[in-house]
């Protein structure tokens, strides 16, 4: 089937702009159980990058540990990536963005590597701005150790095999935006709809990005009593918005054709996307509504999903330190170091 | 609007393997495809032989309407090569003799009478035999065969092949009256000897143009068909040099290829059609070509050359032939066009001949000069009378008369035992899982990316010296092995459950023909957030409600590789791929 899927492709799908098909944003076959939510976000990031006509070799994919840092693989074959240290994916993100800050930067995690094991790499990484997107496949669970809870597996639920969970969960939603991410969304692997145009939008910000996309373990946490499965997701999949579309800078056109309930919420490089809010009082730009929001769904049994907050006027790592704008990987060693004669000069000033 | 179902039954599953719903007699392709691929060519001849009786000689000169509808072809290019893997199994093919039906020694009462030894009638004879029926056949050729013998040249179908597949009917016990041509169908009635009729006389009348100068032109003008079954019951052993075949249809190939054969150095198709228009096959096209003929197009024969030593056809050009499919020939204004040759062949059409159908015999003709058939399927307004092959509908191809002498035959028997002929068993569906378990399939699922092995042929300068070399050698078994490998198997079929179904999107994202997707349930005509656009209209769509009916899952046959991988990737096993067996109903198996 893999032999069908490398040589296949509808002819319908025709090239983006930089001239690739659906097929060249694909990876390799998964190993994971098929079925697994991790798949159905690889799928969304190979077509949010379609969509977007990215070349796959100005992103790089980096991860941690566990079934959603393998997932790495499955997507963008052509991609640079590099597949960390558990939890460690956040550091490896800061170095790498520090040498190439033009490149794309797809981090892929897990609820363990984010939220326990990587949970200060994760919270410094949000703290330093690295321009990139950060998405935790949170299936609550353990999955590649049997099915242990994990720090985002939800008070009282029971586990597979009938233990019943003591601890209060991490919301790394809340994390995100206390440590201070500049684009906040949570999602569902088993909501293409919703999902591409957030990676897309997520990808198009500048700045931290951070999706924490509910994805169902399908060995280990799909059954009745679980709230990450994919019947109970599918019933209380509640939205802060509607995404009703991702456009590129177009906005006149766009505004004669949508009425008013629409909100356009623009992204730092221009491009736009558009929002019907759910409810009235909603506003994607404030922090604190946002916090007090993602609170109030703590313990319901709904679970909230779409844009939760944006930064109006974000930045990043490279402007808090005030680098070069070049990437530092491409400096020549003569202009980073000083000469023999400007080092002689200093030397001698302390004499 | 694409064919779309809720529910899948034989009819859906039957269309979703092209190649068998396209052929008329619903050949079982990828079945007898696989055992090809595996070597069992007695196996794969005697499946064929169920449904096309003559895998021999279908795999020369079938007119192959399942390759076009091949699914390869929509694929990628190239359709797999399933009539020539016919007669693969055909010539690698052991001894069929202990494997053919058993012929009742004790026979029923009844005796029918076949009028006309051709494909049709011979096939009422295969399915008849075998239940205790007697037949009698009237040929007025003094060999059994039919247009068969008569108009298929020996180079693409040798007499030995063709003796062989006629034999093996005969050999069931059928009594052929050879050089008896019934010319009188009411004498043949008051015999009170026979059951039921089937005339399968096939179309014998070529059509003539009604020209100036044509009776002057007698001498080196023929027509086709006499011209074609002349030939081969070696009548007619020379040809001019120059020949002109006027027409556009497979039969204008066979005499050019023919007249090549016979001497004629240079030999020209005219027909009035562009290109593109001509009825003939594509393939036939090519081979005509190949051999060195030219072929004329948007020439219109207006009359003979009457002068003295001056033989050749007057035409006039034409702008176009067709307009919006119906004759209407628009002329160029130029001046006529002289071709000359030293003979013609019109291979311009042909009918059947009812002569012999006298007044009084119960048959009743429509307006278009056919027989009127019942909502009895082949049955004449004389309950006793069947009608098959070109006789009944029209001039068609052997396969067709092959699919119509089935019919027949089980028309027969159910109106012989007191049934209504119209009251047909269904076909009959037979589904098996192929799913051995995780990522494992008991059929080839992968996906084999070789283009069409052409079939070897005889060099061109060795093929026109005898006229009975066959052109094509036919595939070596290790060239239809790999050919074999080329078919999809769409025969294993993708079958849902959607209550099993937890829209986890894992089929729709490995599909590597974007055929699924889940979309939020809405109305059937307009179906909205497909994976890929519907590039066809004719291809069939499934449709099924999941997740608490809030979803469709809505798969598009058109591309389905039948790779399994929604399978292979579902999680509650949703997906199944099972193999799947359709019989159509034939005589004798509603018993």
């Amino acid at each position: 089937m893999k032999n069908a899927r490398d040589k296949l492709s509808h002819p319908s799908l025709t090239q983006n702009k930089v001239g690739l098909v659906p097929k060249d944003y694909h990876g390799e076959m998964s190993t994971l159980c098929g079925g697994c939510g991790h798949d159905s976000i690889s799928a969304a990031i190979a077509s949010a990058c379609y969509e977007l006509s990215l070349e796959p070799h100005t992103i790089a994919k980096l991860s941690g540990i566990g079934c959603s840092s393998k997932t790495a693989a499955y997507f963008l074959k052509s991609a640079h990536a590099l597949n960390s240290v558990h939890g460690r994916m956040p550091s490896v993100a800061t170095g790498a963005n520090l040498a190439a800050r033009n490149m794309k930067y797809l981090g892929v995690s897990g609820d363990g590597d984010t939220c326990s094991i990587g949970l200060g790499q994760f919270i410094h990484g949000v703290r330093r701005g690295i321009n990139m997107v950060y998405l935790c496949a949170n299936n609550g669970i353990y999955g590649l150790t049997k099915g242990q809870f994990s720090a985002t597996s939800s008070l009282g639920v029971t586990s597979k095999n009938g233990q019943t969970n003591p601890y209060v969960p991490i919301d790394p939603i809340i994390l995100a935006l206390e440590a201070g991410a500049s684009f906040v969304a949570r999602s569902f692997s088993g909501d293409k709809n919703q999902l591409v145009p957030l990676i897309k939008a997520a990808i198009s910000h500048h700045g931290f990005a951070f999706i924490d996309i509910i994805s169902p373990c399908v060995t280990f946490n799909n059954h009745a009593s679980s709230d990450k499965s994919y019947g109970y997701v599918q019933d209380n999949q509640v939205y802060t918005a509607s995404i009703q579309d991702y456009v590129e800078s177009v906005p006149e056109i766009m505004a004669e054709q949508t009425p008013g309930r629409l909100t356009s919420v623009l992204l730092s490089n221009g491009e736009e996307i558009f929002l019907k809010a759910v409810s009235e009082d909603f506003d994607v730009y404030d922090k604190e509504k946002a916090l007090q929001l993602m609170r109030s769904f703590s313990g319901k049994k709904e679970i909230l999903t779409g844009l939760i907050y944006l930064e109006k006027h974000s930045h990043d790592m490279h402007q808090t330190l005030g680098t070069t704008l070049e990437n530092l990987r491409d400096i020549d060693l003569s202009k980073l170091t000083l000469s023999e004669l400007e080092l002689k000069e200093i030397n001698e000033s302390f004499s | 609007m694409p064919k779309k179902s809720m529910l899948q039954d034989t009819d859906y599953y039957h269309q979703v393997i092209d190649c068998q719903w396209a052929c008329p007699a619903h050949t079982p392709v990828p079945q007898y495809i696989r055992l090809i691929a595996e070597g069992k060519y007695t196996e794969a001849y005697l499946l064929n032989r169920d449904s096309n009786v003559f895998p021999g000689i279908l795999g020369r000169v079938c007119d192959r309407p399942c390759e076009p509808a091949c699914r390869r072809s929509r694929v990628e290019k190239e359709p797999v090569a399933i009539c020539r893997l016919k007669r693969a199994s055909a010539d690698f093919k052991g001894d069929i003799a202990p494997f053919l039906p058993k012929i009742p020694k004790k026979k029923n009462d009844k005796i029918i009478a076949l009028i006309g030894a051709g494909p049709a009638c011979l096939t009422v004879a295969n399915d008849l035999l075998p239940l205790g029926y007697q037949v009698e056949i009237f040929e007025r050729e003094k060999n059994a065969g039919g247009a068969m013998r008569s108009q298929v040249p020996s180079f693409r179908l040798p007499r030995k092949v063709l003796d062989e597949e006629i034999n093996t009917i005969l050999d069931f016990g059928a009594t052929v009256h050879y050089s008896a041509e019934v010319t009188s169908l009411k004498e043949l009635l008051n015999r009170k000897k026979y059951s039921a009729v089937v005339i399968g006389t096939g179309a014998q009348i070529g059509k003539d143009l009604d020209l100036p100068g044509r009776k002057s032109a007698a001498s080196w003008c023929h027509i086709a068909f006499n011209w074609l079954a002349s030939v081969a019951f070696g009548h007619v052993k020379t040809v001019g040099k120059r020949v002109i075949v006027v027409g556009g249809g497979n039969t204008a190939m066979d005499c050019a290829r023919t007249a090549k054969r016979l001497g004629a150095t240079e030999v020209t198709i005219v027909a009035p059609e562009r290109d593109i228009e001509m009825t003939a096959s594509p393939w036939e096209i090519h081979d005509a070509t190949k051999e060195g003929i030219i072929i004329k197009n948007l020439l219109l024969p207006q009359s003979f050359a009457t002068q003295k030593n001056k033989t050749g056809l007057y035409f006039r050009e034409l702008l176009s032939c067709y307009h919006q499919k119906r004759w209407d020939p628009q002329f160029a204004k130029a001046e006529p066009v002289f071709l000359p040759c030293d003979e013609v062949i019109l291979a311009v059409g042909q009918r059947s001949n009812y002569g012999f159908i006298d007044e009084g015999s119960g048959v009743s003709f429509a307006s278009n000069g056919l027989p009127v058939l019942g909502p009895h399927r082949f049955q004449s307004s004389n309950p006793k009378i069947f009608f098959a092959g070109d006789a009944a509908l029209g001039p068609k191809n052997i396969i067709s008369a092959v699919a119509d002498g089935h019919e027949v035959a089980l028309s027969i028997d159910l109106f012989l035992k007191g049934k209504s002929p119209s009251e047909r068993p269904q076909a009959k569906l037979t589904m098996r899982s192929e799913v051995l378990g995780y990522l494992q399939l008991s059929y080839r699922s992968d996906y084999v990316e070789k283009d069409r092995q052409p079939v070897p042929e005889v060099p061109l300068d060795e093929r026109f010296d005898c006229r009975d070399t066959e052109v094509e050698k036919g595939f070596t078994t290790k060239l239809a092995q790999e050919e074999a490998q080329r078919c999809l198997n769409c025969d294993v079929q993708t079958v849902f459950s959607h209550n099993a179904c937890i829209s986890c999107d894992a089929c729709v994202d490995i599909c590597p023909e974007a055929c699924l997707s889940i979309t939020p349930n809405q109305s059937h005509d307009n179906l909205q957030g497909l994976k890929a656009p519907l590039l066809s209209e004719d291809q069939i769509l499934f449709i099924g409600e999941i997740n608490k009916g809030r979803q469709l899952m809505i798969k598009d046959e058109d591309l389905c590789v039948h790779c399994g991988a929604c399978a292979q990737r579902c999680p509650t096993g949703a997906w199944d791929m099972q193999l799947s067996r359709i019989d159509v109903a034939k005589a004798g198996c509603h018993e």
